[in-house]
């Protein structure tokens, strides 16, 4: 299975990579759709705060798979003066324009695990993580493929 | 330029390539604005097809799109949303109320010509 | 804290999820030994140095000299016990030459990944045609005792030599009947999954009532995973069929809870931005309250009580019924 992948953010075009090797990982781990996109929607949301608000950061993507789960985990760095409000930023008003313009509360219901951390000294460090349930039968058969 | 503006009869079709950067939205906008003006473009046509992310930066863009061109007395419709897209933007819970959407080019004019067919009717 | 701009985004090639690599050894000459016994027993026993591999190269050299006699009393005793009632005596002669030689193969080399691709392949040859487990595990068994029983012929004058070589022979052919088997019946697992996945496809089915109008019954019991496949299949159905209207009946479903309710409105709106209206129809009183009280959030979402009220409705919206008078945009029967 793949390795993490670091992405660093500066520019637009690095939003298109971070959300392309999102989605591709999403892939290899067998995500069903609509989650690739989900995730790679989540990527962008991160990765755009970087980019309009600190001007350089990274993004990287660790895949996991135990026994019974798989996923990713998708965490964003940037070393910027921090989000003063981060209550604020994550608060979901449901009207859509919530968090500060951040769409950190939108980032959080696309995923399934979500952990925000930011102070002035240390920047602004978001991980966020979705998983699946693998699938009984898949697992079954790749017991017995390993066993054989 | 990551958009193709052209005009189709009354209405100004605009396919965005990729996705846009802050002043490229910004450009778009002023863009849409300026040509609903200038030819009495009654609407608005935008295909985003080619986005296989449409994140709460683009939404917003869509939307201050739609209500620019609105003032200057120009319908907008939205094309080619994917179903996946779909999805992540109604799960993110972006405020898309003022958005029309249409599945392809040619209902979105069948659309637009309804409209605008009705505000004749009326008169307007 | 300032980073090497080095990106570590190879796009690695995605895993491929096959067996394992199937080895190509090339066909090697098998050694010409004479056929006579290798040193004739005398009293003394000469010193073998690998004694069981030895023995499993004469074995190896055996089989493969008498491969026609054996393979015929191998089909023989197929046709007896009527196994493979599917296939042709070509198709089986044609089968049985490459399992023996297969078989022969492994017992030399002691490596199955050669017999488990050719009894992959096998297995996708015949398991469309009908051949059952059970048929396949004996057809292998059969072949275990043809040759043991040849084995038996050939040293029944050595004792002691014979359960030395059925001690190299048993272990080995054991090996190849489970692998021969347990490919097989991978494979059957593999095509009943994808009939069941082809199934499932079928159990949701998003119907197209007429030109631009969709209806998606749903039927039995709704939850989250069921939910998120109607939704796929809904919205790939609207960009199919170029719907404008999708009637969403759940008459047939008893309750639902939070988690689908939403996901229920997150369909209907997300056909929205495809463009198609939705309109909820056949809302039990028990769903109906259900919604309520959840506090779920129906939005610009259309529900009608009964089906057909919603069908008309729809076929009204899509533009098939004049419209009323007071219709702002005019709907125009088509």
């Amino acid at each position: 299975m793949a390795d993490e992948v670091r992405v660093d953010i500066t520019t637009d075009a690095d939003l298109v990579t971070a959300r392309a090797e999102g989605r591709a990982m999403a892939e290899r781990l067998g995500f069903p759709r609509p989650d690739p996109t989900l995730i790679a929607t989540a990527i962008s949301e991160v990765a755009r705060n970087i980019v309009v608000h600190v001007g350089r950061g990274e993004i990287v993507l660790k895949p996991f798979e135990d026994a019974n789960r798989y996923g990713v985990v998708v965490i964003a760095r940037d070393d910027g003066p921090g989000i003063r409000d981060v209550e604020a930023a994550v608060r979901d008003d449901y009207s859509g324009r919530g968090g500060l313009g951040l769409g950190l509360p939108g980032a959080r219901r696309l995923m399934d695990d979500f952990e925000i951390e930011s102070s002035a000294d240390s920047g602004t460090t978001v991980t966020m993580t979705k998983w699946r349930f693998r699938d009984e039968l898949a697992i079954l058969r790749e017991e017995r493929r390993r066993r054989a | 330029m990551s958009v193709a503006i052209q005009r189709q009869g009354d209405y100004v079709i605009a396919s965005i390539q990729s996705d846009l950067s802050d002043s490229e939205v910004l450009e778009l906008r002023h863009e849409l604005a300026e040509m609903a003006g200038r030819h009495r473009s009654r609407g608005i046509v935008i295909d985003v097809a080619a986005l296989d992310v449409i994140d709460s930066f683009v939404a917003r863009a869509l939307r201050s799109i739609v209500l620019t061109a609105r003032l200057r007395g120009a319908d907008t419709v939205i094309v080619g949303i994917q179903p996946d897209v779909a999805i992540a933007m109604v799960q993110f819970r972006l405020n898309l109320e003022p958005l029309r959407a249409a599945l392809d080019l040619d209902e979105a004019i069948a659309l637009l010509d309804r409209l605008t067919q009705g505000d004749a009717v009326d008169g307007g | 804290m300032h980073e090497e701009p080095d990106r570590s985004a190879e796009d690695e090639e995605p895993e491929q999820r096959t067996d394992e690599e199937p080895e190509q050894r090339t066909d090697e000459e098998p050694e010409q030994r004479t056929d006579d016994q290798p040193d004739e027993r005398t009293d003394e026993q000469p010193p073998r140095p690998t004694e069981d591999d030895s023995l499993l190269q004469e074995l190896v050299a055996y089989l493969r000299e008498n491969r026609t006699e054996l393979r015929e009393e191998w089909a023989r005793r197929i046709s007896e016990a009527e196994l493979l009632g599917v296939m042709s005596d070509e198709e089986i002669f044609s089968e049985a030459t490459e399992v023996y030689d297969n078989y022969v193969d492994a017992l030399e080399t002691g490596s199955i990944e050669n017999l488990q691709t050719y009894a992959r392949e096998l297995s996708e040859r015949i398991i469309p045609r009908g051949v059952e487990t059970h048929e396949v595990l004996g057809i292998v068994l059969l072949l275990r005792d043809v040759l043991a029983r040849s084995l038996f012929a050939k040293y029944e004058g050595d004792l002691e030599l014979l359960n030395r070589i059925l001690d190299s022979y048993e272990p080995a052919a054991n090996r190849i009947a489970v692998t021969v088997g347990v490919s097989f019946v991978e494979e059957r697992e593999r095509v009943i999954n994808e009939q069941q996945e082809a199934m499932r496809e079928l159990s949701t089915p998003v119907l197209q009532l007429r030109d631009r109008l969709l209806i998606l019954p749903i039927i039995g019991v709704l939850d989250s995973a069921r939910a998120r496949q109607l939704t796929e299949q809904l919205l790939g159905a609207i960009r199919d069929k170029r719907a404008t209207v999708v009637v969403i009946d759940i008459t047939g479903v008893a309750t639902i809870d939070r988690t689908v309710a939403n996901h229920l409105v997150q369909t209907v709106e997300a056909s929205r931005l495809m463009g198609a209206r939705t309109i909820l129809t056949g809302l039990s009183s028990e769903i109906a309250q259900t919604l309520v009280d959840l506090d779920v959030d129906l939005g610009m979402m259309e529900t009608v009580g009964d089906l057909q009220g919603g069908i008309e409705e729809a076929e009204r919206l899509a533009g098939y019924r004049n419209a009323d008078a007071s219709d702002a945009d005019g709907t125009v029967a088509t």
